[in-house]
């Protein structure tokens, strides 16, 4: 078991060798060269283990195999352009490695000193010229706290997390603070609940520290990330998940209990790999256990893997799968902080919650709330996905514009296209529209427009996607992940996804719109738990900002995104058509008739609307709208 | 849930297995849904006869583990194919045309989410947000990830699982 000064020590001992990953350009001058590859799922699922395989038997070779160290990194971050590689000194980033591109980069740069510009990583600046990564706005305009040693450190080695100051938050909070100590600090930070929301953490853990020492009580952790696209918790405890190690004994001392659960997903694969790793360097080194630090404080976390049920991010959905039942949510109160896990006090935070403890504990709440704007504060983490160049991880201050978020670290929409909507808050959120784009990104600015910030799945949709169709995605969701338990939710979510489905097969009628709108509210009053009370919210949201377009699929009969099957018609420009029957004969309805040398013409009624004539003519000659 | 009528063949060596699993948690809060989990991987599903055997083990009645079976996705009561193809239907998958992607598997397959082809070779899975979603849309053949794929590709990457 280490004591504090033997903690410190480590860290001491190793500054060395993590110094020049966090601070390139001031470091001391680095003991080795560093080659960090990305072990993140993105980069995993892309040859990312096969690239580290090829550089270990290129360093068993080499003369200099003891100044070379390969870290397998937690997520970097911008998984567009996995899987990336970086070397120290230096600050060099690769993008899009392939293991046949490792011979060269290690000859050439890592034996040779010489980086392969070739390979470089880079991004396209405002004027569409390329700059380098390390210029660009997605490396320079975020804000790191959450994140902060995600792809920086190997997520398997407790010194390296030692040497970011790890555990010192744990040591200070039970040598120099008392309990309440630690919730003050808290509750002054104005941290707010990341898994959506939004709830202040300082407050929840108040709640439930009456009668400590004298009544059982639970730390839980949420790590069952269930919004389809969203991929932050997941990131954090791969990338760093001693961090939320170290906050769960934060909490626990804090209310009073000696035992946590960490429930992450079944289909998390690495991430739970990594947890288990770090739980038993933790209980090596004594950070959980009995007597930590040499008080009399115990702790020890247990991992309890979900079963694919999204209803599970729920709280009382989630204690319920833990104590091992179908995962139903019941009526709140009571709250879990009076009556939770196994009837007990329990806190719940979110992983992202859990990973800003640490720093919080250590620095103060007035470092952390310098950041963010008047009533969110610190930062969020945001998984970006869909129509956007800089798919990835970003963590910015709360407060940052929906543009800044898309155009500048994002990069913007690919391919020229306009950007629609992004959005925010998974099967429980909303569509933020253009004309929101300069909305602040903080709880209640998202909430006014009919959003939500959700956990930070952040989808960003051009002008080729249809909204009906992405509200009827969500719904579908919400139809397929509701539980049963209450009927607003069972049966009205199921209704409104048959009208989205009437509307979207052509037969949806003017007045369908206010019986949504109707089923949508009345849904959200009378629901028991998160899930049905925000299922209705992609539909209100879209209805808001773009009834336009719910009309043209009703009143015209189209579907201007040319999404809609039902409602797209295939025509053939006899200009352009060049008689070449290459459509005809891909046509498995046969619904193309025309004569060889002679334009062909599609036969409406036959048209099964599959696009294969559109795939197949080389001359630009058949349109959809 | 789909129940499968293929008969259930397990072995002494896998209920050996099961019984141990049983063991290790026995007496501990909450073990139902972690013996379910490694009972599945024991034999790949759960069936009935799985199902019986935990309930007269542990003393917990059989409506409620077939209950909790029945209410999370990752249960299977069905057997799954040789290779498992999962299309994520993330939402960042799903924008940029997973549901496209989807139909052209069960074309070429012939059966649809949550079946198995009569050769037992390819089952179906429908998944949501493998995490990947720098390479959407994406699809996983009995473990390899496909990326930044469109239906065109499917025929010649089912075809390396001959």
């Amino acid at each position: 078991m280490k004591t504090l000064q033997e903690i410190k020590d480590i860290q001491a001992a190793k500054h060395g060798q993590i110094d020049i990953r966090f601070n390139p350009d001031t470091a001391e001058e680095a003991v080795k060269t560093y080659v960090l590859v990305c072990g993140g799922t993105g980069c995993t699922s892309n040859h990312a283990a096969e690239i580290i395989e090829e550089l270990n038997k290129l360093i068993d070779g080499a003369a200099k195999r003891d100044e070379i160290q390969i870290i397998q990194t937690g997520c970097q971050g911008l998984c567009a352009k996995g899987p990336i590689l970086v070397v120290h000194p230096g600050n060099v980033f690769y993008q899009e490695v392939r293991p046949d591109m490792v011979d060269r980069i290690f000859d050439e740069h890592i034996l040779g000193g010489k980086p392969v510009e070739e390979y470089f990583m880079i991004e396209e600046g405002a004027d569409g010229k390329d700059i380098p990564y390390v210029e660009s706005a997605f490396y320079n305009d975020q804000l790191r706290m959450a994140l902060r040693n995600c792809g920086k450190i190997d997520p398997e080695d407790i010194d390296e997390y030692i040497a970011r100051d790890g555990y010192q938050a744990l040591g200070k909070a039970l040598t120099e603070m008392t309990p309440d100590d630690v919730i003050q600090v808290v509750t002054d930070s104005g941290l707010r609940g990341r898994g959506g929301g939004g709830f202040p953490t300082g407050r929840k853990w108040a709640f439930a520290s009456g009668d400590r020492g004298k009544v059982q009580k639970y730390v839980a952790c949420n790590a069952d990330e269930g919004d389809p696209g969203a991929f932050m918790d997941r990131s954090i405890l791969e990338g760093d998940p001693h961090s939320i190690l170290e906050a769960m004994a934060i909490a626990g001392y804090a209310i009073g209990a000696n035992q946590g659960y960490i429930y992450v997903r079944a289909e998390y694969p690495i991430a739970v790999d990594r947890l288990e790793i770090a739980l038993k360097q933790a209980r090596e080194y004594g950070m959980l256990g009995k007597g930590i630090f040499g008080t009399d404080f115990d702790f020890d976390v247990d991992l309890r893997l979900g079963a694919g049920a999204f209803v599970c991010g729920e709280e009382t959905a989630l204690m319920t799968s833990i104590e091992g039942n179908r995962g139903e949510p019941r009526p709140r109160p009571p709250f879990p902080a009076v009556k939770g896990l196994f009837g007990a006090p329990t806190v719940l935070n979110n992983v992202e919650t859990y990973a800003n403890i640490p720093q919080i504990i250590l620095n103060g709440a007035e470092w952390f709330n310098q950041y963010g704007t008047e009533t969110s504060k610190g930062t969020k983490v945001f998984a970006l996905g869909g129509k956007i160049n800089n798919t990835g991880l970003v963590e910015v201050p709360m407060g940052t514009t929906l543009r800044q978020v898309v155009e500048e670290i994002g990069g913007g929409v690919p391919g020229g296209k306009k950007f629609k909507a992004a959005q925010t808050g998974g099967p429980s959120g909303g569509c933020i529209p253009a004309s929101s784009y300069d909305v602040p990104i903080d709880y209640e600015s998202l909430g006014k427009i009919g959003s939500m910030m959700g956990s930070g799945g952040m989808i960003v949709l051009d002008e080729d996607n249809c909204m009906v169709d992405i509200a009827k995605f969500y719904l579908g969701f919400t139809v397929s992940e509701s539980c049963g338990k209450c009927t607003p939710c069972r049966i009205g979510t199921k209704r409104m996804l048959e009208i989205l489905e009437k509307i979207s097969a052509g037969r949806g009628e003017l007045e369908d719109l206010e019986k949504l709108d109707e089923l949508a509210h009345y849904i959200k009053a009378n629901s028991l738990c998160g899930l049905g009370q925000t299922a209705p919210n992609p539909i209100l949201s879209t209805l808001e900002h773009f009834r336009e377009e719910y009309e043209a699929h009703i009143v015209e009969k189209r579907c201007p995104a040319g999404v809609c099957k039902a409602l797209l018609n295939y025509t053939i420009d006899a200009e352009l058509c060049k008689g070449c029957t290459k459509c005809a004969r891909n046509c498995p309805a046969n619904a193309i008739k025309g004569e060889v040398k002679q334009p062909h013409v599609i036969d409406a009624a036959a048209c099964i609307k599959c696009g294969a004539c559109m795939d197949n003519c080389a001359f630009g000659a058949i349109s959809r709208k | 849930m789909k129940v499968s009528n293929v008969p259930f063949n397990g072995t002494k060596d896998q209920e050996a297995k099961l019984l141990e699993v049983i063991a290790k948690y026995k007496g501990q809060k909450g073990a139902l849904m972690p013996i379910m989990q490694e009972a599945q991987e024991i034999y790949g599903y759960l069936p009935y006869q799985v199902q019986k055997i935990i309930s007269d083990e542990t003393g917990i009645p059989i409506e409620k583990i077939y209950g909790v079976a029945t209410f999370y996705a990752q249960f299977s009561m069905s057997p799954k194919g040789k290779y498992v193809v999962s299309v994520c239907l993330g939402t960042a998958c799903y924008v940029k045309g997973a549901g496209k992607l989807l139909e052209e598997v069960e074309k070429q397959l012939g059966i649809g989410d949550g079946e198995c082809t009569a050769d037992g070779k390819f089952s179906i899975d429908v998944c949501r947000c493998v995490g990947a979603c720098g390479l959407a849309p994406v699809m996983i053949v009995g473990g390899d990830v496909y990326g930044k794929l469109t239906p065109d590709m499917v025929e010649g990457i089912l075809a390396k699982y001959e």
